[in-house]
Formats: C-alpha cells, sequence, structure tokens
C-alpha cells in the first residue's frame, strides 16, 4: 500500500487508541460518525466490553441523544433474540424522527409480528435454494465479464468497478429492473442511507425524500406492470402478487423498497471491499487460500464477519427489563453493536484477526439472530464465492496502492473509494 | 448413547451416536454430518438446522416450542413435521431417530 497513506492512517489510529483510553467512561459514544471514517470505534468498543458492556451512551446528535451501546456477543444475542421486549417497529437505527415524519419509512424489518411475518414470506422465496441454484451460472458469467473488462497497470476505484457494477447487476435482476438505468438503483440505496445530520456533505432531507419519491414513481410503473401480468418470480411481481403486500400504500412500498435495495447492495458492495482490503493485508492468509481454493467456503463467512457491513441494529424497550445487570426503561433505544460482538473473545477465538480457515466461521453476528435475520444472506454469501473463486482463477495478485476511503455513517460500514492495480 | 441418522436431501444416509442429553444440532455440526449449519450455536435463532422428523418419530420428538415456531417462518419448504433440530433433546426414548435434512438451509 501507499507508504504515505499507510503511515498516516496507523498514526491516526495510535492518536485514537490513547485518546480513547484518556476519556471518562460516560463520553464514549461509538456512533459518532468520525470515529468510522477514522476506522478507529474498535478502541471504543474494546473498552466497552471490558469496563461496560450494556453502556448508557450520549450523542450530541438531536434525534440520536441517549441510548444503550450492547457491545458483548451474548447480549447482543439475547436482545435480537427477545422480540417480545425489544421491539423494531421504532425503527433499526438511532435517530429518531417526530411521529408521521414521511423520513420514517415503513418498511418489513422496522416492524414486529404479525404484520412483519406476513411481509417477509412474500419474499423469502426468492432466495429459496432451488432459486439460487437458477442464479449461479448468471452470477459467473456477469462476475466473469466484469473482472474481464477491469484494466491493467493503472489504478483505478475497486469499489465503483467491481462492487457496484457486481450488486447493482444482482439487484437489478432480483427487481427485474431495467439494466440500462441499473446506476438508479445505486443512487437511490446511497440516498436511502444518506443523513444530513450525520454527514454534512449528504444532500438535504428534501431533497432526499423528492429523489425516494422518483423512485416510487419508477417502481409504481413496474409495478403496474406486472399487477396486470401472471405472476412472475421477481421482487415487484411478488410484492405485487402477495397477499400481505399487494395492498400496500404507497409510502410502505416505498419503505419496503428501501429495504430491498439497501439490504441487497450497501451490504455484500462492502463486503466485496472490505474483503479485497483484508487479503491484500493478510498476505499469508492469501497464501493458504491460493494453496487451498477450497477454502473459499470459510473465507466468505470471515469476510463477511471481518467486514460487518451493517455496524448495528437498534431495537426500542417495549417494558421495563434488565440487561446484564443494567436497568433498562420502557421507551429506551438500544444499539445492538454487531460490530463489537464479532470482535469479542469469549464469543469468537482470536476474534481480531483475519483468518481464512476458521473452524466456526458461520457462527457472527453480521446477518443478525432471530426473526429478523437478513433474508438475503445465502445470496450474500454466493455473490461473494463467486467473486473470490473468479478472482483466484484470474489474477495472481490485486495491489491495493492507497488508504481506502471510508463511509461517514456509524450504521452502513462500508467504502467509497479503494485504489487498486492489476499487474500484468 | 443414542443412534440417529440423518437423510441428505440427495437420499444418502449419514448414521451417528452421541451420548445421551446432546442436541439433534450438535449431534450433526459435532461429526460433521453435511446439511446442518447451526449459525447460532443453537440459541433458536438462525433457523439453519432444519430438518424433517420421520412421521414415525413425531409423537415421541414432541412439540414444536413458540419461539421455534416463529423461526421456522424463515426457512425454505417448511412442512407439518419440520424442526429445529437445535430444539431437539436426543434421550434413550430417542434412539433410532430418522429426520430428513432439506435441499440447503436457508
Amino acid at each position: 500500500m501507499n507508504a504515505i497513506a499507510f503511515r498516516e492512517s496507523a498514526d491516526i489510529r495510535t492518536a485514537a487508541r490513547a485518546r480513547v483510553a484518556a476519556l471518562p467512561l460516560e463520553e464514549l459514544n461509538p456512533s459518532d460518525p468520525q470515529e468510522f471514517v477514522d476506522d478507529t470505534v474498535g478502541y471504543m468498543f474494546e473498552r466497552l466490553r471490558r469496563e461496560d458492556p450494556v453502556h448508557r451512551s450520549h450523542s450530541p446528535i438531536p434525534g440520536i441523544d441517549t441510548y444503550w451501546s450492547v457491545t458483548r456477543y451474548r447480549d447482543i444475542m439475547q436482545v435480537d433474540t427477545t422480540h417480545g421486549i425489544y421491539s423494531s417497529e421504532n425503527g433499526i437505527t438511532l435517530m429518531d424522527f417526530p411521529p408521521d415524519d414521511e423520513q420514517k419509512l415503513k418498511m418489513f424489518i422496522a416492524m414486529d409480528p404479525p404484520k412483519h411475518d406476513e411481509q417477509r414470506k412474500t419474499v423469502n422465496s426468492i432466495v429459496a435454494p432451488a432459486n439460487l441454484n437458477n442464479w449461479q451460472d448468471l452470477i459467473r458469467e456477469r462476475t466473469a465479464k466484469v473482472l474481464d473488462s477491469l484494466p491493467r497497470n493503472e489504478t483505478f476505484n475497486w469499489v465503483d468497478l467491481v462492487s457496484i457494477e457486481l450488486t447493482t447487476y444482482m439487484l437489478a435482476t432480483l427487481f427485474d429492473f431495467p439494466l440500462a438505468d441499473r446506476r438508479l438503483l445505486t443512487h437511490w440505496s446511497d440516498m436511502a442511507t444518506a443523513n444530513k445530520l450525520t454527514n454534512p456533505d449528504a444532500p438535504e432531507p428534501e431533497v432526499r425524500m423528492a429523489e425516494l419519491r422518483k423512485m416510487l414513481e419508477y417502481f409504481t410503473r413496474l409495478w403496474n406492470e406486472r399487477i396486470n401480468a401472471p405472476p412472475r418470480t421477481d421482487l415487484v411481481s411478488m410484492l405485487a402478487h402477495g397477499s400481505a403486500t399487494r395492498n400496500m400504500g404507497p409510502m410502505e412500498f416505498m419503505g419496503n423498497l428501501v429495504l430491498l435495495i439497501v439490504g441487497g447492495n450497501d451490504t455484500t458492495r462492502n463486503s466485496m471491499t472490505g474483503g479485497l482490503l483484508a487479503m491484500y493485508e493478510n498476505p499469508l492468509e492469501m497464501a493458504k487460500l491460493r494453496a487451498n481454493p477450497a477454502l473459499v467456503e470459510s473465507l466468505v463467512p470471515e469476510i463477511i464477519r471481518w467486514q460487518t457491513p451493517l455496524a448495528y441494529m437498534r431495537r426500542t424497550a417495549l417494558v421495563d427489563t434488565e440487561l446484564a445487570g443494567k436497568q433498562i426503561k420502557k421507551g429506551d433505544k438500544l444499539a445492538m453493536w454487531y460490530l463489537s460482538g464479532n470482535r469479542d473473545e469469549t464469543a469468537i477465538p482470536q476474534p481480531n484477526r483475519f483468518i481464512v480457515d476458521r473452524e466456526r466461521p458461520r457462527q457472527h453476528l453480521s446477518f443478525g439472530f432471530g426473526i429478523h435475520r437478513c433474508v438475503g444472506n445465502r445470496l450474500a454469501e454466493l455473490q461473494l464465492k463467486i467473486l473470490w473463486e473468479e478472482i483466484l482463477r484470474r489474477f495472481e495478485v490485486i495491489e491495493v496502492v492507497g488508504a481506502p476511503t471510508r463511509i461517514r455513517s456509524a450504521f452502513v460500514r462500508g467504502f467509497s473509494h479503494l485504489p487498486v492495480r492489476i499487474p500484468g | 448413547m443414542v443412534k440417529v441418522t440423518f437423510i441428505d436431501f440427495a437420499g444418502g444416509a449419514h448414521p451417528v451416536e452421541v451420548p445421551a442429553g446432546t442436541t439433534l444440532m450438535r449431534a450433526a455440526t459435532d461429526n460433521r454430518v453435511p446439511g446442518i449449519d447451526g449459525d447460532c450455536g443453537g440459541n433458536c435463532a438462525c433457523a439453519t438446522c432444519h430438518v424433517y422428523v420421520d412421521p414415525e418419530w413425531s409423537h415421541r420428538v414432541g412439540a414444536r416450542t413458540a419461539m421455534e415456531e416463529e423461526m421456522l417462518n424463515l426457512v425454505a419448504e417448511p412442512h407439518e413435521n419440520s424442526r429445529l433440530a437445535c430444539q431437539i433433546t436426543l434421550t434413550d426414548a430417542l434412539n433410532g431417530l430418522v429426520v430428513n435434512t432439506p435441499e440447503a438451509q436457508h
């Protein structure tokens, strides 16, 4: 990696470790997006897991304010699997909106049973094993095409040419969305997760909502086409014909579109980038994989653990309760920090090492646990598996030639830029 | 010891023997039986240890728990005899149990 860029990021990390160690415990705020830009939030989590694993955290950002940080693997598992106490109805991110504010999107990930279960079932079958088998060849063909078209001996942005391109292609296929317009999906995904309060560079809320309304308009056209045709196996047709979803109002349709677009886009995109970076930073692991390509099976879940592309999910307490000795009051919000649980040495051996042949690589929190567990997890794994198989087949080395640029968000943990170069 | 047999989707039999008190999920993962993932480690939280219990054994295996019922909403191809293997503890009464594994865990 570019020596100067690398040294700079190492300096930031050393300084961050000292700063976090010196802060009074009550001032630790892992939702500070700057910690994610600098990739330093891990020091905060290390300290919280050790000293105060269920922590009363305060954010200066209005709408986030006070929340509980749940940082240990086991406590996260408990919250995630107790949906009768820890509800999703107030949303899955820490930001609160006034009631009836249209920015608070209605989507099934932010619902409790029974409505959650009914809507989720509608889309479940698109990622069923039989369907995944059908897609394998198509995914491989596209992945090969994208990799074969990459420039040689020049620096390019892996995020744009590979991660975004492949995930957006897949998403367009799931929706049976016009392929020529596929980058609109990327754009809407970025709009959906944009937040002016946590990122000054993000668009104003009105601009964001206007863009999302354009998305709704576009998809309403597709919906109208498909509602008048026999049911097919794309997501729009499934929603239009599904008994639990066909009567959704426009804002609920918008919310569920955002859920499917962000869920199928931002997450795998960032695992595709994070995986490449991790492999470059761990040459011995890369050598293991080259010597035994069958390790792709355990490499993929390890990448997903390592990246943890969604750093947390929020829950809201429905009643007064207790968690790890702390009194949680009805209405309190909690962040289940998957990123922290995935580095908890009491649950995962040597969690700060990236190991391609871990004994139990699938035991990680990145997909969540319980009834809201990621619906697309197998598809995500399939996409990553094919990507790595095709990389191994083609390239001896992909050099990371500079420091990555990380996204200013404590929720989507990802990258906007990773400069790489393929010799040859 | 309790003997159980997992039949995979292609029809292959995988017999294993485990001490009484072991869960059916651990019986599979400890013996590297293919087709059972157990991603959550046995917390009834991932639905990746889905099995179909041979109807002859249903009454002895017992009923689903409430949480299991909810998690079975997540699996592909749920049937009346669907269970999560982590919620079945193997006792001597279950010696000889036969279960089928699905095409794939979701």
